[in-house]
């Protein structure tokens, strides 16, 4: 029991201890790379702690009292540990330590300086995250949730000297923030009904049927708010491409692996509220499905490959939305963590190509296979691993998703999921084809990545295959209730989805250009991003700085004007009055003579 | 025999005729001279009442005003003539440095 509570409890000090020595001792973190060493070295201990408490199947809640008062505390803090958040603790640490790793040769030549606040700003994000996810009540995680979007923040404003990278990291803030506010609505309204932030409690409600409260509906899709902002589902999902202005580590870590799932593990964790509100679950699903399909389309046309990537990330949240939306909420938890492993892989190779090449234009790249063969192979196992096919991880996670929407009955939400299927294959093979086969470019000789890259690239990609083979061998990850048909379905989807990569980007046998004219509408919305960032470029532009404007007016001409009118108003008099004072005694004592004269006079009638 | 308000009436015309210098002369020596005339008519005053109620009081006060008068005289004709030496002139229309 006692190692039950420390474990868990290292595993999230670790970081922490690691963040406030950076973030105290100023010559520790001024010193770069030794910086970079003690936050690695805190991930590791947290890692070696995460699979300890994994292996033994660690089970427990411990809490401790944080807002006392009279009945019951307000609110208290804590660790839930169960398979859920062991699991994620394992994929947190693991994809943190291996990023980290990866940064020291990434961002070499970083300012000593600059990469010390890389490492501070990671060890808080690993504490946050890992405070997030052992959360035993929605307080605790919105606290946690909020500081993973301030490191989110941080992180993408890495090189805030560049402008885009500053406006990037502002959009990611305030859109996420947009659902945030929905999120606190929500958990505070719960609690108001309630009585208490934390899950056991509120599943026991659930179970004993005691959570009959008027509006519930409401509360919960306000908490799902939240996961819209987090996950980046339609409509809010326009921050994730933007954020691929940080460092590419970054985008691995937060905006591929952990943050971003956050949204997705929140419903896992309240599924037995979700599952109290079917209408909510529905919506959650069809948005979900919407927001896959959409970002497949869009990473058709991009040809920035961490946006290509990005897009996909969104597209994939989609999927575990969709599926938690179907009330397969392990499935969209499965795919949560297999997707961690292979995003992260797919990213980290997208930076070592990135790092030869020196740009992230895909159509500036090609040929890099000779040059880099082992950054090939191991970004040809995620792309495999991403379009679902056996016996890669992705494949049975995705299998599981498609099948708990199949049982859902969601016929809508399961024919665009299939959909995206084929557009996955399609757009990864596109990337693969076009930057590691295909035509050399010239200018520039790329190099394979230093071993400190690479490694983590092994590790991931190795961790991918395992996983799929272990789950092959197990027998389909234990989910034998998908239907037979879906398992050749999405395989022979994903199959058309690369041959028509193949037949456009690398046979030439149909020439990309025409079939862009061909579906020229569908075409254009695409690449101008469905006008969703033109909408809110729009909306701010018009609607709030519009408000603002007058709202301005109102200030400079009404309430100022009140004041500048009285102001002048003083002035003026004073001005008049003070022609009253000549200087002349003789002026004085004529006012003083007929004063008295008239103060006579006065007295005279008045008897 | 002339009655009190003889007296009165002739201190009221000389206090006029002070008032009246005091108000338009230009002249600063011509102002100190209104005041003499506006004080002495003061002491007509006094003068007639102690005179006309038997009481003693007046005249004492009479000769405190005239004891006064010279010391006023004395500190005000030394003011006009600080004010000549730094103004080069006692015109009163053009002492008007506290003009607002």
């Amino acid at each position: 029991m006692l190692a039950s509570v420390w474990l868990p409890l290292s595993v999230l000090g670790m970081p922490f201890v690691a963040f406030v020595l950076l973030a105290v001792v100023t010559p520790l973190r001024r010193s770069g790379p030794r910086a970079g060493l003690v936050s690695i070295g805190a991930m590791a201990i947290a890692l070696g702690g995460a699979l300890t408490v994994w292996a033994k199947g660690f089970v427990g809640e411990t809490t401790w009292v944080w807002i006392p008062a009279d009945g019951g505390p307000i609110a208290t803090v804590g660790l839930l540990v169960d398979p859920l958040s062991t699991a994620m603790l394992v994929l947190v640490t693991l994809v943190s330590l291996l990023v980290q790793i990866y940064s020291l040769a990434y961002l070499r030549e970083e300012r000593p300086a600059s990469l010390g606040r890389y490492y501070t700003y990671q060890s808080l994000f690993a504490f946050s995250m890992l405070g997030l996810v052992l959360a035993p009540g929605f307080l605790q995680m919105f606290i946690f949730w909020e500081l993973v979007g301030l490191c989110s923040y941080l992180l993408i404003g890495y090189w805030y000297e560049r402008p885009a990278a500053a406006r990037a990291a502002v959009k990611a803030f305030w859109i996420t923030k947009l659902g945030d506010v929905g999120f606190v609505v929500g958990i505070v309204l719960l609690w108001s009904a309630t009585g208490t932030f934390e899950f056991t409690d509120l599943f026991e409600k659930a179970q004993e049927h005691a959570l009959a409260i008027a509006g519930l509906p409401t509360i919960m899709f306000l908490i799902y708010l939240g996961a819209v902002g987090k996950s980046a589902q339609f409509p809010l999902h326009v921050w994730l491409p933007d954020a691929m202005e940080g460092p590419t580590p970054v985008s691995a870590l937060i905006h591929a692996a952990t943050m971003v799932t956050a949204g997705v593990f929140m419903v896992t964790r309240a599924e037995p509220l979700f599952a109290l509100v079917p209408e909510v679950l529905t919506l959650i699903g069809w948005v979900g499905a919407f927001t896959a399909l959409l970002a497949a389309t869009m990473a058709c046309v991009e040809s920035d490959i961490k946006r290509v990537l990005a897009y996909s990330t969104v597209s994939q949240l989609g999927y575990m939305m969709a599926a938690a939306g179907a009330g397969a909420a392990y499935a969209g938890f499965l795919h949560l963590l297999t997707h961690g492993l292979f995003k992260a892989l797919l990213f980290l190779a997208a930076g070592a190509v990135i790092h030869a090449v020196g740009t992230n234009d895909i159509f500036r790249m090609g040929g890099l296979f000779r040059a880099m063969p082992q950054t090939c192979v191991v970004f040809v196992v995620g792309t495999l691993a991403l379009a679902g096919v056996p016996p890669l991880a992705g494949f049975f996670s995705k299998e599981a998703v498609l099948g708990g929407v199949w049982e859902a009955h969601l016929t809508g939400p399961f024919l665009m999921l299939a959909l995206t299927v084929l557009l996955t294959a399609f757009y990864m093979f596109r990337v693969v084809f076009v930057t590691f086969f295909g035509r050399a470019h010239a200018g520039g000789h790329p190099h394979e990545a230093p071993w400190l890259m690479r490694g983590p690239l092994w590790l991931l990609a190795a961790l991918t295959v395992l996983v799929g083979v272990r789950w092959a061998l197990a027998g389909a990850g234990g989910h034998e209730e998908t239907p037979a048909w879906l398992a050749p379905l999405s395989v022979g989807l994903a199959v058309v989805g690369f041959a028509l990569a193949w037949a456009l980007y690398q046979r030439g046998a149909i020439d990309p250009a025409r079939v862009a004219a061909g579906l020229a509408p569908l075409d254009y919305l695409a690449r101008h991003r469905y006008g969703l960032d033109a909408l809110y470029t729009g909306l701010y532009r018009g609607v709030l700085l519009g408000f603002s404007r007058l709202i301005g007016w109102i200030d400079r001409y009404l309430v100022d004007g009140v004041l500048n009118a009285l102001t002048a108003l003083t002035l003026r008099a004073g001005d008049g009055l003070r022609r009253v004072q000549s200087g002349r005694a003789q002026d004085y004592v004529y006012g003083v003579a007929f004063g008295m004269l008239l103060l006579l006079v006065v007295a005279q009638l008045w008897r | 025999m002339i009655g009190l308000s003889a007296y009165l009436v002739l201190a009221a015309l000389v206090f006029s005729i002070g008032l009246f210098g005091v108000l338009t002369r230009r002249n600063a020596i011509g102002i100190l001279l209104g005041i003499e005339l506006m004080l002495n008519a003061v002491n007509i005053n006094l003068v007639a009442f102690a005179r006309f109620n038997g009481d003693l009081t007046g005249l004492v006060f009479t000769l405190f005003t005239i004891s006064i008068t010279v010391a006023e005289v004395a500190v005000g004709l030394a003011i006009v003539i600080a004010i000549f030496r730094v103004r080069r002139t006692v015109e009163a229309d053009r002492l008007d440095l506290l003009r607002g």
